[in-house]
């Protein structure tokens, strides 16, 4: 060890942070990004396994496709897709993450930093999100060039969707941490919602192969706005109507964003309250 | 080094008044970890939170960075409340916790870069300390490519440290920063952590070697069971303490039962077996007569040793007496016993 004679003592009190939060975020990120590059299993889980579902979703979707006559195929598969991409890249993988960071200690170690909770919660989530943006992009131009889909009717309505699933789902993950001991016991924490989320917002099974009363039901549940506003976006219809162009899908939307906003401040309320920052002792 | 610190408050750096920490249910299952600290720590000054694992030091330093609310009383640091105003007080100090808090599967300088991404002045250019000069203080940047899951204990603790110091803070907080390194080791982080006070950096640190207090501390408080028993400087601490005289008296003895010591005025003797320990609050005096005597009667005191007080002393003395007086167990399970610990890295 060698002490180098520093050429001021300290820096003066009156000296602005040199931080920004968009700074910290990033700063945060990169690290993060780095460890699930090294992390084989989380990378498979977020990556693989989606794409891996495509097949599984192609045949449940073909069956209902019998029965049920009308069906938009195409439009129910990028849905399912899309959804599972986002479920496991942002929400399974994100809990993890989050657990795995608490018990080492270091969402502890960085609230002694300059980073607030926001930015810390946030930084942590920055390769899920990039990485569940990439996949979907992939899912979309895929649709796009072999099935030989329309381009979206409403692109506005898919970003909201799109933010709004990416915020509930961050909040959901950092919430379902706060209840999980060990990175592998995520499995088990994190599949209430992943049972419910599968079959009940429209990824395994479209609401409109429900009937009217479970279907509403299932517009309900907390990631149904989110995932059948990406859908509204796209394809003009949630499947409960007949396609509209931009203008029409405004009104089909907004009971949508209403409870999808409502369910994302529900979860970002309860999760600033209830998350855990260190482990149990 | 003088230099004139306009902002105020002017010089006190940390004010602690009244504080409780409980941890649990306001009934018999939960636990009063911190109960009512009240300390001081002025500008520029290195400030050592002494004591027993489990009496607090731990709990209180987590109130003081505002990494938790207190129970109650009151806690400034640099004039802010740290909890409440955590994002003004942040940019200006540095803490490094008990145990480390970095991902296993970065390497020392990936973990590095994040975190002068995260804190203020720590960037080339924005005139604090960078990552290079801070693995350079802690003489880590040989190891800037090693993963923190293979980096030793010791070294974990200097990265530790390194983290601590980016951006060169005014304010230093350090939980026991020298525990699990080696002599050498603890050796250049104390010349560390005092050119860092002498540059006029504040320092406040917990630790349980008394020998690092001793060295380091320009004032000292030692905490028991959540209270703070005793603080000053160490010659504060150990004035009034008596010195020791032990000594043992020789096999042949036995048979001069009625061989009695002399009177010592004073001085309070206790007989374990041959054994004989004698305090006393005037150490020249007390010898005098006890080596007179033993002349007299042409004894040889085995293992003879008289010391003057001393912070290990006053310690021991402060641990025991709280122990009689309080039967209830530690709340926290010893990892080893703390004395003995504390003897063995005693001079």
């Amino acid at each position: 060890m060698t002490t180098a004679a520093p050429a001021a003592p300290v820096r003066p009190a009156t000296a602005a942070p040199t931080t920004t939060p968009a700074g910290r975020i990033l700063a945060l990120g990169r690290a993060e990004a780095t460890l699930l590059l090294r992390n084989r299993s989380a990378l498979f889980i977020a990556v693989a396994l989606p794409l891996l579902m495509i097949g599984a979703l192609r045949g449940v979707l073909d069956q209902q496709a019998e029965k049920l006559a009308g069906l938009d195929l195409d439009a129910a598969l990028v849905n399912g897709v899309v959804g599972f991409v986002l479920m496991f890249v942002v929400y399974y993988n994100l809990t993890s993450a989050y657990v795995a960071r608490r018990n080492e200690l270091v969402l502890k170690r960085l609230r002694t930093g300059e980073a607030g909770d926001l930015e810390i919660l946030a930084g942590t989530a920055v390769p899920a999100v990039a990485l569940g943006l990439l996949m979907c992009a992939l899912v979309a131009v895929g649709g796009a060039v072999m099935m030989h889909l329309p381009g979206p009717a409403n692109p506005l309505l898919i970003v909201a969707g799109l933010a709004l699933a990416l915020v509930l789902l961050i909040a959901l993950a950092a919430l379902s941490s706060s209840f999980t001991k060990t990175v592998e016991s995520a499995g088990i924490t994190t599949l209430p919602l992943m049972l419910v989320t599968q079959f009940g917002s429209g990824l395994l099974v479209p609401l409109e192969a429900m009937s009217d009363r479970v279907a509403d039901l299932c517009r309900l549940l907390p990631a149904t706005p989110a995932f059948e506003l990406i859908r509204l976006g796209w394809f003009g219809t949630d499947g409960s109507a007949p396609a509209t162009g931009f203008a029409g899908t405004w009104a089909e939307a907004a009971p949508h964003l209403a409870v999808g906003t409502l369910w994302t401040a529900v979860a970002v309320w309860t999760t600033l309250r209830v998350f855990r920052w260190e482990p149990r002792r | 080094m003088e230099t004139s610190h306009p902002q105020p408050p002017a010089d006190h750096v940390i004010e602690v008044a009244g504080l409780h920490r409980r941890y649990g249910p306001a009934d018999p299952a939960g636990f009063d970890a911190v109960r009512g600290v009240d300390l001081t720590v002025r500008r520029g000054e290195l400030f050592a939170l002494l004591g027993t694992n489990g009496a607090g030091k731990t709990s209180t330093m987590e109130l003081i960075e505002g990494l938790a609310a207190p129970t109650g009383g009151q806690v400034r640091v640099l004039g802010h409340d740290p909890y409440r105003e955590r994002g003004a007080l942040r940019p200006r100090i540095g803490i490094m916790l008990q145990e480390g808090g970095f991902p296993g599967d970065l390497t020392v300088a990936e973990t590095g870069r994040a975190w002068a991404g995260i804190t203020s002045g720590a960037r080339p250019g924005d005139g604090g300390r960078t990552l290079d000069e801070a693995l350079a203080l802690v003489g880590l940047t040989g190891r800037r490519g090693v993963r923190v899951k293979q980096l030793s204990g010791g070294e974990r603790r200097r990265l530790d440290l390194a983290v601590a110091l980016l951006g060169r803070p005014e304010v230093l907080f350090l939980d026991e920063p020298s525990t699990g390194l080696d002599p050498e080791a603890r050796a250049a982080t104390w010349r560390l952590v005092r050119d860092l006070r002498a540059q006029g950096t504040t320092v406040l640190l917990t630790t349980h070697y008394l020998e690092e207090a001793e060295e380091l501390a320009d004032r000292l408080a030692i905490m028991h069971r959540g209270r703070i028993v005793t603080t000053g400087t160490v010659a504060e601490v150990i004035a009034g303490r008596p010195s020791r005289i032990s000594f043992e008296l020789p096999e042949r003895e036995l048979e001069f039962a009625d061989l009695t010591l002399p009177p010592l005025a004073g001085a309070e003797v206790r007989a374990e077996g041959r054994r004989i320990t004698v305090q006393t609050p005037r150490l020249q005096d007390t010898l005098t007569e006890l080596l007179g005597w033993a002349a007299r009667h042409r004894l040889a005191l085995g293992g003879l040793d008289a010391r003057s007080a001393s912070l290990e002393e006053a310690f021991l003395a402060i641990a025991a007496g709280a122990e009689e007086q309080s039967p209830e167990p530690p709340a926290v399970p010893a990892r080893r016993n703390p004395l003995r610990k504390l003897i063995g890295s005693a001079r």
